[in-house]
């Protein structure tokens, strides 16, 4: 939840962003406030794609942040703020990481068209070539209309989506962080993880296909 | 575009099957289908009832992914972060 005065989200047009960073090199604590409010726990799932435990990755992030205020006056603009925050995150959780466990492939590493490719569905779902309708549904899924409010708001689906999304190859785990998590836009993600747009599209389609299997089976389960 | 990147885009057939538009779903929710594509996935989506709630589903995931990211910093780290902005002005 996000208490009262404390949703605000910067960033967005330059102008915005040229106040912020002027507000932050002055010391304006109001919007040191708000940049932390807006980003720290979209950082923290990031740094977790990358480090072995929540612990680690909150640690992380502060270091981060700390990061931040000692780099805001040498800060150029030739990316965004953000993105500019959420390279030192990764540089600093990738160093952390490879410290504490193996290489992982990261999604600037990943070439999705050379891995075997996941249907996004079960195929065992769909008619085979001997039916009606070859490829067309035999076990749809069901609506969401009908389905009350409030298990759709759940606390309990907000933890199996968490945990789905932990789940997934560190690849997938970086785009739909930013992507969905955090809700970048497309070519910021790109630019953040030095991958193209069609591999990004991928890796979105993959990671979110299993996510959706996770909303499914829990609106399977009686309530 | 490269060309590998254009032989790795999906195409659509005239009348796709429910198995082909599952895996067009990003690629529709990204606006990154061809006019033609996207016009074929839609009429798919008119005679599909399967295929309109996948995509209910779809964007109910992406949005509850969202709500993942409006956690509150536990107050004792937002505090000693404004501990730390604070003492960089004082020694600035």
């Amino acid at each position: 939840m996000i208490g009262a005065g404390r949703s605000s989200r910067p960033g967005g047009p330059a102008a915005d962003e040229a106040t912020l960073v002027a507000g932050l090199r002055a010391g304006d604590e109001a919007a040191f406030a708000a940049l932390i409010d807006a980003h720290h726990s979209a950082l923290v799932r990031m740094a977790m794609v990358y480090v072995p435990s929540r612990a680690v990755a909150e640690d992380v992030v502060q270091e981060t942040w700390l990061a931040v205020l000692e780099g805001i006056d040498r800060f150029e603009g030739r990316s965004s703020l953000k993105t500019w925050i959420f390279r030192i995150l990764m540089n600093r959780a990738m160093t952390r990481g490879k410290r504490e466990r193996r290489s992982v492939p990261f999604s600037s590493l990943v070439d999705p068209a050379r891995e075997p490719s996941e249907p996004a569905v079960d195929r065992a779902r769909f008619q085979g070539p001997g039916e009606a309708n070859p490829g067309h549904w035999s076990d749809p899924p069901r609506s969401l209309e009908g389905v009350p409010e409030e298990r759709l708001l759940s606390g309990e689906l907000l933890g199996e989506v968490s945990r789905a999304i932990e789940a997934l190859p560190p690849a997938q785990r970086e785009v739909i962080t930013l992507r969905d998590v955090a809700g970048w836009g497309s070519a910021e993600v790109c630019n953040a993880l030095g991958i193209t747009e069609t591999n990004q599209r991928v890796l979105l389609h993959r990671a979110r296909s299993k996510v959706r299997r996770t909303l499914e089976r829990y609106l399977d389960e009686p309530a | 575009m490269s060309l590998r990147d254009r032989l790795r885009r999906r195409r659509l057939s005239d009348r796709p099957a429910c198995v082909d538009v599952v895996e067009i779903v990003t690629d529709y929710l990204e606006g990154a289908l061809s006019p033609a594509d996207r016009a074929r996935f839609d009429t798919h989506l008119d005679g599909c009832q399967g295929c309109r709630a996948y995509l209910e589903q779809m964007r109910r995931t992406i949005d509850i992914s969202g709500r993942l990211s409006e956690e509150e910093i536990p107050d004792e780290i937002r505090e000693s972060l404004l501990v730390a902005f604070r003492s960089r002005r004082a020694s600035g």
